[in-house]
């Protein structure tokens, strides 16, 4: 193969991979995009309808709900304007507490419910996922998201 | 006084570390050699400066010296002694303390290994790395110091994360970070020897094994941390395609697309240029995954602190270093490559399609990484980029890709026969198929066309990788060097990592269940029992343990004991899985939630051959120190001439 021919075979091999690669990513991206949405968004009909996407907030006290010895739960999630039930039957994970951030994945139910098929808490008891914290803080009650420093007493 | 002194200590280093850059990269310029003769004392100060302060920062974590504000954080005096060392690194300061520190170390083993090196090389590769010193030191000191002092003194630590508690945890950031910073070696390398102004094949010889032990290095960290997380986590997922998981995977890909790049310039004097700009993107996306994961931005285990400070900071860093890289780049490569041609079936060939695929690869997933981050930075809107999208474009690009591998080890370079490649492979092609079809038929009955497609490369990159030493065992075939085996062997593992992976994404059953204790409940063939619940008291927590029983066909195969544990300093809930270990499969127990009644929420899953996963990375890793042993990497020592042996002492005195 002469020099000439083998920075064609190069260049086109790179332009047919990477157009092919490129052309089914953006496919699966447009697929797959989460979207963040608080309660108040979500009531205003801001998530397109049918589609998944990611629902954040806080768990409000004293919502949390079960039959006893079922795996099926029920929560609230509020941005302290709006809130929205939520269902969920599975694992919570450790850090899950009512008045704690919380960001579940799943679908708007046709009665303005929420059905989880995924939920997420925060990694640590001081830490706060950042779009539930700035959540907060657009509706006027910021909280401290920085790692805490050790108890100063 | 102790972190006073271990701050001076960090200081002194970073001026040593500003002497390495300075004085021999203008002493190469300018081609003065009792410049560039300041190389290698000054990068030994700057280690033994480091170690200090890094020995003095690791001492007032062991006595538990709560007015430093680092140790007051991630620390406690109930802390055992091996994981208060870990705390260490188990911050943001203390793990780019550690991130310098192997910087160090890696820049000594160049110096000390580098004497057989021509002056004007050695002195520019020490150089630019003291220059990446210099600039996270300057960070370290300036917005992220780890010596500062906490008033009032606290009387005890506020405990490191519990999942950090962990003997896999307290291994993997340096595992992680070696590999990292390696990739640093070969980045020096590339600079100067654009700087230099001169690359060949003895050049693309002393990098080679400097980039597969980074590479090596990486591998277990990435393993390591997949494994945490399977047992950990509580879930039972060995990869989320979460961005910190992306951060460390992109430099792995490049990097393993940098080796191939490098054979290629060793053996043909070839893809210089393709080298060269491989070896910036794995440590710019190093440096990259270092920015994503320290900056906060992102949500996750890993993100400390949002600090816009040290995001400018180390982006700035980010941006000169590649900024820099690729204009020296712009203006040194063009003319660097000279045209030996290579036919289209040839092992050139094989090897430039691997690289333009991992590229490809890689360039996806960060798309899908950052895209998210932009978009937030924008205030566009909060998104992020599902797992099925990761899955899918990982998966185009590299199905292919572990298809020709098996294909390209056995093509020969220049100009492959491909009669002969056919005649030689034909027979592995057809006994894959038909073990890989068999196999997962007998297992698991049927599955999805692409499972059998996974299971059928993955076997065929296996077999076609053992071929050579197989036959080498049976006096057949050529003799092999340390690094064909080595080579050999890393496929292997990544015949066996695709098998591992195939299997289990296919054939694994998830099940939340409510289960009373003294109940038992069907998953899958297996019958599990909830026999007992009690309390136990470890050294920093208390837990519910429970007592599982798993039986098949009526035989008890395995008692689990799944624990919901409570540390008592941060008073954090943690989930310790059961999980029965075997070749063939896992099962993996979780005791979730009280459900009241007497019953609890048990996450129950069956995963078929998810050990191959990790297996793959060990046999991977392995192949790369083998590989590194090679003799021809070892003889350019030891044939070095008296007269540069000799040279080099006069210089040293």
């Amino acid at each position: 193969m002469t020099p000439r021919k083998q920075r064609m075979l190069t260049v086109g091999l790179v332009v047919v991979g990477v157009s092919l690669a490129v052309a089914l990513a953006l496919q699966a991206f447009q697929e797959n995009l989460l979207f963040f949405y608080s309660p108040t968004q979500a009531i205003a009909g801001e998530p397109p309808e049918g589609r998944k996407f990611r629902l954040g907030g806080l768990v409000e006290q004293g919502s949390m709900a079960r039959e006893p010895g079922e795996l099926k739960v029920s929560f609230i999630v509020t941005d302290l304007e709006n809130t929205i039930p939520v269902s969920y039957a599975g694992v919570l994970p450790d850090l899950f507490r009512e008045g704690q951030g919380v960001v579940a994945h799943g679908y708007l139910q046709p009665d303005g419910s929420f059905l989880a098929e995924e939920v997420l808490a925060k990694h640590d008891e001081n830490y706060m996922a950042p779009e539930v914290a700035d959540l907060l803080a657009e509706q006027g009650h910021p909280v401290d998201n920085t790692r805490a420093g050790p108890e100063k007493n | 006084m102790i972190p006073e002194l271990g701050q001076l200590c960090t200081t002194i280093a970073l001026c040593l570390a500003g002497v390495q850059t300075i004085f021999p990269l203008l002493g190469a310029h300018l081609d003065r050699s009792s410049w560039m003769a300041v190389a290698r004392p000054a990068a030994a100060g700057h280690f033994v400066f480091l170690t200090l302060g890094f020995g003095l920062l690791t001492y007032s974590f062991i006595i538990n010296d709560f007015s430093v504000l680092i140790v007051a954080s991630t620390s406690n005096s109930q802390l055992p002694i091996l994981y208060r060392v870990a705390a260490v690194w188990g911050g943001h300061e203390g793990s780019l303390m550690l991130w310098v520190l192997l910087l160090a170390i890696w820049t000594m083993a160049v110096s000390i290994s580098s004497r057989q090196l021509p002056d004007y090389l050695a002195s520019r590769v020490i150089g630019v790395m003291g220059f990446i010193s210099v600039g996270l030191l300057l960070y370290i000191l300036s917005v992220s110091n780890p010596f500062l002092r906490l008033l009032p003194v606290p009387f005890d630590g506020n405990d490191l994360n519990p999942l950090l508690q962990d003997p896999a945890m307290a291994l993997h950031p340096p595992m992680l970070y070696t590999g990292y910073v390696g990739f640093a070696v070969a980045f020096a390398y590339a600079i100067a020897a654009m700087l230099a102004g001169h690359v060949d094949q003895q050049w693309a010889r002393w990098v080679r094994p400097w980039t597969t032990a980074a590479w090596m290095f990486l591998t277990l960290g990435i393993a390591l941390g997949s494994w945490w997380a399977y047992y950990e986590l509580g879930w039972g997922g060995w990869w989320f395609w979460d961005p910190v998981e992306n951060a460390s995977f992109m430099p792995w890909l490049i990097g393993t697309a940098l080796i191939h790049s490098l054979a290629v310039t060793e053996k043909r004097g070839l893809f210089k240029g393709s080298t060269l700009l491989l070896a910036i993107g794995a440590f710019s996306l190093s440096l990259l995954g270092t920015f994503l994961v320290r900056s906060g931005v992102l949500v996750s285990v890993h993100a400390f602190a949002s600090d816009p400070k040290r995001g400018a900071y180390i982006l700035g860093l980010l941006v000169l270093v590649i900024g820099s890289a690729l204009s020296i780049y712009a203006w040194r490569a063009p003319g660097l490559d000279r045209n030996a041609g290579f036919k289209a079936v040839s092992r050139e060939t094989f090897l430039l399609v691997n690289n333009v695929l991992l590229s490809v690869a890689t360039g996806l997933i960060l798309l899908g990484t950052l895209y998210p981050l932009v978009l937030d930075a924008l205030n566009m809107g909060k998104i992020s980029v599902g797992k099925p999208y990761f899955d899918t474009v990982f998966i185009i690009p590299m199905l292919p890709l572990v298809i020709i591998t098996g294909i390209g080890m056995h093509a020969a370079w220049k100009q492959a026969d491909t009669v002969q490649l056919v005649r030689r492979l034909r027979w592995l092609v057809i006994s894959s198929l038909i073990i890989g079809v068999t196999m997962t038929a007998l297992a698991w009955g049927t599955g999805p066309v692409l499972t059998f497609v996974g299971v059928v490369t993955g076997i065929w990159l296996v077999l076609a990788s053992l071929r050579d030493p197989v036959l080498r065992l049976f006096g057949k075939g050529s003799r092999l060097t340390a690094s064909m085996i080595g080579m050999q062997l890393a496929h292997a593992g990544v015949g066996l990592f695709v098998i591992g992976v195939t299997v289990t994404s296919t054939y694994s059953i998830e099940t939340d269940q409510s289960v009373r204790i003294g109940e038992t409940v069907q998953v899958a063939d297996y019958s599990v029992t909830f026999n007992d619940l009690q309390q136990i008291h470890g050294v920093n927590y208390t837990a519910l343990l429970a007592d599982i029983e798993i039986r098949q066909n009526d035989r008890i195969i395995a008692h689990l004991n799944p624990e919901k544990r409570v540390y008592r300093v941060q008073k954090m809930p943690m989930t310790e899985a059961g999980i029965d270990v075997g070749l063939g499969r896992d099962l993996f127990v979780a005791l979730g939630d009280d459900l009241g009644d007497n019953a609890w929420s048990l996450r129950v899953q069956y995963k078929p051959m998810i050990r191959f996963i990790w297996l793959g990375c060990i046999v991977m890793a392995l192949g790369g120190l083998i590989a590194m042993g090679d003799r021809r990497y070892r003889t350019t020592l030891s044939s070095a001439s008296p007269a540069v042996k000799s040279a080099t002492a006069a210089r040293l005195e």
